[in-house]
């Protein structure tokens, strides 16, 4: 067979071949068209560096086709989407390496081709495979959207916003699956059309063709063959054609801007918010970066983050998902595509020059809820930062005035005591005074570990138990610890994340000149949220802290021999993620190597590590009054927690933590039967 | 020079009940000091309530029209005429909404020396002293008195109140009156409220330790559980979480109900003038040390919201 | 219109407060500072007025430590000038002399009215608004709330506030001083970052000040004390199921609940 090939264009009349170019080039150009407004839009946004391009590249192409992101903790749409995507691909390059051929190659070279031989025999069993793939990942799609009645496929809206047309998205999702389907569908009918009329050799290696080619005649119509063909031919070709120019203007826009997003994306933006000098208010739509104007096209409505939210799941109005598709079509609605969708959220926002994103665009009580916890972020298959975008818009609440009367209370608070309680700053080491040693003034003494206590833990009783438990834990075990006492300030993380970034600087400005008289080996901190902001957004001089957090700490000792326990536990317990160590930073063996060297048997919530459930005290939610609403997202982790069974413990590893789930567990009435317990009191009853 | 003055008010037509307080701290002092008690009252048609002032030696009416209502520039101006020639001692002001204007107003205008916010005045020896309250309570002072004249403004419910009526003299003196700069437009009535928590039995009142309004069922179903009306300390009623007619305290009502159930509340002296004289006071607050468990019969240092449930919960199973 | 807040500094009561040796004073050193919660009602009525009458605000101050920041504070919140007002003052100075020394510099400018925080918690010697109103010879009106200017901007009405919720609507001419008992909405905030901005970009007026009226006779203070509490409640102790039993008990026996203990 090694001149098995197939003529293109074959039986074709001349004006439909013609007809055919003709439609490439305006295809083409609707295509080039669609992208150039998108990327006017883009370019309105403020530049940002890009740094590591090919390491990005690898990366997000790995991510793509291993569908690694899409099939996390979604095995079905992962391995659905997989096969659309290297089907698409496989047909898409076998496009393009076929008008190659035939529209350069052999153009310039003189009838040179390759498409032929053993290149076109693979080339026919690849692509039928995968394009067979490809309609069964379509069908696999198809069942999921209209049969399994998934959550995250519920488009309501959970803020008081008028409903926008969202029958649309859902009509546009369809025309997508469909339109793609059809494609797939047809080009086999082709196939099978040609295999019926020709009976080529190589027919063995186009097994799908074969197939429908087997159909066609069981129907008898391998006889008009050859009619039918010419006009179906044209049909997928327009199809195909105008689903190229469609690409730019609706859900399938994804197609570029997903992979892109993914190259572009920073997963610890959220973490590591800019330096102040480079952060930017977020007021108006020209302060967000132009990668953040590409994720905001990158999503594809798939709803994840809205299932993951706590804050939507208590019944606040915040919806990551509304969020990004609002900012979406605002973004849209300024460069003029305007769309009934686009419409109705312009109807809904007052008439004036330059709307603010914060408070028109986005309510206030959106952004106040967010609890910062970043699971949307992770959920994510597309590489979104939701929660950068949140705290720049809360960074224009903050210079406005328009918060929570709790919130400012605490951040006045802050300013003037450093804490958010308003208590005197030389209260902040009274703690101490209950334990029968004294503690190490690590202002007047060199340590090798300055302990950074926090807020919680310094101010309020019962965590002023779990302190002293922990310096007794680390008094046992001889190491070498002190304090700032008074000179310890708010580490400031949650304060950035409420957008107060003045405070924040002040903050960071005090604790830094406190810490800049010491000598320490390295910071250790028993509060996720310090932890974070100490690591990541510190600096000393330019290098960075050496930080740990308590949990770490232990862990090493214990694999170092150092840390022994002589009265192990045998309860059954479970772990709660604390979100600053285990989504933020990835600290999620250490506590779990310290729980199970206790002798306690860990059974995780179904809802652990990456997953987890914030308590809902993050972002400044501590400090505002409750989102009105249901269930509170600390009880629904406490009952989540009552489903393990024979488990009565409760085991957090962050202070604000054990406050949230002990009143959870108080207001559920269950504070007997599922005790909350700091992960350094298992360690102290235990060493 | 001498004389002890007192300054009464009657600015609903109807004499308040800090006039005769300073009479009866007044006659003290005038009697250890060998001076005569003088009361002096400015507005208009004051022949009813002159009588019951009449515990001072002499009563000064000093009526016009104009004075009918309440203005500070009006009637600073016809006491600065009154006052001066009398040369007193001490003039006693009680430290009202009028009494606030009036006495640094006075202080400023006869260039006498203040001293505010008193509590208490005794006589050490032959020197007068005055104990003033400062930071809300927090600290005191002991003022020495020691020029004359001097004037004190003296927070209501410092002294124990003389009975009304005597046989003092009634004068009536011409008033001085000049077109005063401020205007008496219209006395506004508080909003005709659902309940008169004077007259309430009971009252579970409500401070900013509650949280915010969202928690105010609570305490309703606490104040229906025990037969009480609900009511509230200031920050409350400015944050708009319940009406003003509910508010008790020095710009509220001042109320004396067999139980006075405080929730939340810390007791700022304001408050706590408005209730200290309740039968029975019950405190609940998360801070040990706040000032309301000076003048509550019993506290209970516990979270509200997990105390006033539990509360309720217990009343409704007894009931 | 134009508005002047006078603004003072107050002991913050978060710290215990500290005598000094003789017991005459407070000791000083050990205290931080606030700005007086009513002057910062004054201030916001000051600036909800500007925003609805276009009147200028500016804010003053008597020299003291940790005054600049406050003076910022009210120019990030929206004041038009802040001003500070030079000289060696006592820690402490008590409200006659501030008020002489106010008298004189608001002399010096074009004021219609004063908005004055109605009282500070160390009002020994009366309130400042009345003692400033006396010096400067201007009409007063205390405790009062919902300010409006007429339309002329000669004239302005407000409510004063008496006890028991009765309120008397008034009206004086202008000049005159106001003492603020509460802003028509809640003071607003002041984000950090735009105090910094205005400590760069802004200045603060200086004026000196003219020596005081010394005929004033100043009283005495003898010493300060803090109180010793007569009577203390008698404290519930226990879990919160004790304690309400005991207190059903305790309302039973008066008599003043009728439940089965």
């Amino acid at each position: 067979m090694a001149d098995a090939t197939r003529p293109i264009f074959e039986h074709l009349p001349a004006w439909m071949v013609v007809s055919f170019y003709v439609l490439v080039v305006v295809s083409t150009g609707l295509f080039l068209f669609g992208w150039a407004i998108r990327a006017r839009k883009y370019l309105r946004g403020r530049a940002v560096p890009l740094d590591q391009l090919p390491a990005r590249f690898v990366r997000a192409a790995r991510d793509l086709y291993s569908s690694r992101t899409i099939g996390h903790r979604d095995r079905f749409a992962g391995t659905s989407h997989a096969l659309i995507l290297w089907g698409f691909t496989a047909l898409f390059i076998g496009t393009v390496i076929l008008s190659f051929d035939y529209d350069i190659l052999r153009r310039l070279f003189n009838g040179y081709s390759f498409y032929r031989g053993t290149f076109y025999l693979g080339y026919k069993l690849t692509l039928d495979i995968l394009g067979l793939g490809m309609l069964a990942g379509l069908i696999l799609m198809g069942v999921r959207r209209g049969w399994f009645r998934l959550f995250r496929l519920d488009y309501r809206r959970v803020d008081t916003r008028p409903q926008a047309p969202r029958r649309l998205y859902r009509i546009g999702d369809w025309v997508f699956v469909g339109w793609l389907f059809a494609l797939g569908f047809t080009g086999f009918l082709l196939e099978g059309l040609r295999i019926a009329a020709d009976h080529p050799s190589s027919a063995s290696f186009s097994p799908v063709g074969s197939v429908f080619a087997a159909g066609l005649r069981l129907v008898g119509l391998q006889h008009q063959a050859g009619a039918i063909h010419t006009g179906l031919w044209a049909f997928h070709a327009t199809i195909a054609l105008a689903f190229v120019a469609y690409i730019p203007y609706s859900k399938a826009v994804h197609i570029v801007a997903s992979g892109v997003n993914l190259i572009l994306r920073d997963r610890f933006a959220a973490s590591r918010l800019p330096a102040p000098g480079d952060q930017v208010v977020a007021g108006t739509l020209g302060d967000l970066t132009w990668k953040q104007l590409i994720a905001l096209d990158a999503c594809t409505k798939c709803g994840r983050c809205h299932e993951v939210c706590p804050a939507r799941a208590s019944g606040a109005p915040l919806s990551p998902r509304d969020l990004v598709l609002d900012l979406r079509e605002y973004a849209d609605r300024m460069i003029g595509l305007r769309t009934p969708v686009t419409d109705r959220l312009a109807a809904a926002m007052p008439a004036e020059l330059v709307p603010r994103l914060a408070g028109h665009v986005i309510p206030p009580e959106t952004l106040w809820a967010c609890t910062t916890c970043m699971a949307c972020v992770e959920a994510c298959p597309v590489g979104i930062e939701h929660v950068p975008l949140i705290v720049g818009m809360r960074q224009t609440l903050i210079e406005t005035g328009q918060m929570d009367g709790n919130l400012q209370t605490a951040l006045q608070n802050l300013g003037k005591h450093g804490n958010s309680f308003g208590t005197s700053p030389r209260m902040r080491g009274r703690w101490t005074q209950g334990l029968s040693f004294p503690i190490k003034d690590a202002r007047k003494a060199p340590v090798e570990y300055l302990w950074f206590v926090g807020d919680f833990a310094s101010y309020d009783p019962r965590l002023q138990d779990v302190s002293r438990s922990t310096a007794r834990v680390f008094q046992a075990l001889g190491l070498d610890f002190g304090i700032l006492f008074d000179a310890e300030r708010n580490a400031g993380n949650d304060v950035r994340r409420v957008g107060e970034e003045g405070l924040y600087e002040m903050l960071r400005e005090q604790n830094s000149r406190a810490l800049a008289g010491c000598e320490f080996a390295a910071i250790v901190t028993t509060d996720p949220h310090s932890y974070n902001t100490l690591k990541k957004e510190y600096s000393n001089d330019g290098t960075a802290y050496q930080v740990l957090h308590y949990t770490e700490l232990l862990a090493q000792l214990l694999e170092g021999g150092r840390l022994k326990f002589t009265r192990p536990l045998s309860q059954r317990v479970t772990y709660h993620d604390p979100c600053y160590l285990g989504r933020y930073n990835g600290v999620y063996e250490a506590p779990r190597a310290l729980i199970r060297a206790t002798g306690a048997e860990l059974v995780d919530m179904p809802r652990c590590r990456a997953n987890a459930l914030c308590c809902g005290a993050g972002g400044g939610r501590i400090w505002m009054t409750d989102n009105p609403g249901q269930e509170r997202p600390s009880e629904q982790r406490i009952r989540e927690a009552m489903t393990l069974p024979d488990v009565a413990t409760f085991v957090v590893a962050c202070p604000k933590d054990v406050t949230m789930y002990a009143a959870a567990a108080k207001a559920l009435g269950v504070e007997e039967r599922m005790q909350v317990k700091e992960l350094i009191e298992l360690v102290e009853t235990a060493l | 020079m001498a004389g002890i003055v007192v300054l009464a008010e009657a600015l609903s037509g109807a004499l308040n009940d800090v006039s005769l307080e300073l009479l009866s701290k007044g006659r003290q002092l005038a009697t250890a000091l060998g001076q005569p008690l003088i009361a002096v009252l400015v507005g208009d048609g004051l022949d009813a309530i002159a009588p019951a002032l009449q515990g001072a030696d002499r009563v000064l009416l000093i009526e016009d029209p104009a004075l009918r209502q309440f203005t500070p520039d009006a009637h600073e101006h016809a006491l600065t005429a009154a006052i001066t020639p009398l040369e007193p001692r001490l003039l006693m002001i009680g430290n009202t909404t009028a009494g606030m204007d009036l006495a640094a107003g006075l202080a400023a205008r006869l260039k006498w020396p203040l001293a505010a916010y008193c509590t208490d005045l005794r006589l050490d020896g032959k020197e007068l002293i005055a104990v003033a309250q400062l930071y809300g309570g927090k600290l005191f002072a002991e003022v020495e008195l020691a020029s004359q004249p001097v004037i004190v403004s003296v927070i209501p419910g410092s002294f124990p109140a003389m009975a009304p009526g005597g046989t003092g003299t009634i004068e009536h003196v011409a008033a001085s009156v000049e077109k005063s700069r401020t205007q008496f437009k219209e006395l506004i009535a508080p909003e005709a409220a659902d309940v008169d928590i004077r007259k309430a039995p009971a009252l579970v009142s409500v401070g900013r330790g509650i949280g915010g309004p969202e928690n105010l069922g609570i305490v309703e179903d606490l104040a229906r559980a025990i037969g009480a009306e609900v009511a509230a300390s200031r920050p409350v009623v400015d944050s708009g979480w319940l009406p003003k007619a509910r508010q008790v305290g020095k710009s509220g009502q001042t109320v004396k109900p067999k139980l006075y159930l405080a929730v939340g509340i810390s007791g700022a002296p304001e408050h706590l003038q408005g209730m200290k004289d309740a039968e029975f006071i019950v405190a609940v607050n998360t801070d040990a040390s706040a000032p309301i468990f000076e003048v509550a019969h019993l506290g209970v240092v516990a979270d509200a919201l997990e105390f006033v449930p539990a509360l309720t919960e217990r009343v409704r199973a007894g009931a | 219109m134009n508005l002047l807040v006078p603004l003072k500094l107050v002991p913050d009561l978060v710290e215990e407060l500290t005598l000094n040796e003789a017991g005459t004073d407070l000791d000083r050193d050990a205290l931080i500072y606030k700005l007086n919660e009513f002057d910062d009602q004054a201030l916001e009525e000051a600036l909800v007025l500007k925003e609805t009458t276009g009147a200028t605000v500016t804010a003053i101050a008597l020299e003291a430590p940790e005054i600049d920041q406050v003076l910022f504070t009210a120019l990030a919140k929206g004041a038009d000038r802040a001003v500070k007002v030079t000289g060696d003052f006592e820690p402490g100075i008590d409200n006659h002399a501030a008020a002489q020394v106010l008298a004189s510099a608001v002399r010096g400018q074009q004021v219609d009215l004063v908005l004055c925080g109605v009282q500070a918690p160390d009002d020994l010697d009366g309130q400042l608004g009345v003692l400033l109103a006396g010096a400067l010879g201007w009409p007063h009106i205390s405790v009062v709330s919902g300010i409006e200017p007429d339309s002329a901007a000669r004239a302005v009405r407000c409510h004063q506030e008496y006890a028991g919720g009765l309120m008397a609507l008034l009206e004086t001419e202008l000049p005159a001083v106001l003492g603020v008992q509460a802003a028509r909405q809640p003071p607003r905030y002041a984000a950090i970052s735009t105090i910094r901005k205005v400590m760069k970009e802004k200045q603060l007026d200086e004026v000196a000040a003219t020596p005081g009226d010394e005929t004033v006779l100043r009283l005495q203070v003898r010493r300060l004390f803090k109180p010793v509490s007569r009577a203390h409640a008698r404290m519930l102790e226990g879990d919160v199921t004790r304690q309400v039993e005991d207190l059903v008990s305790a309302l039973s026996e008066r008599g003043v609940l009728k439940v089965s203990v």
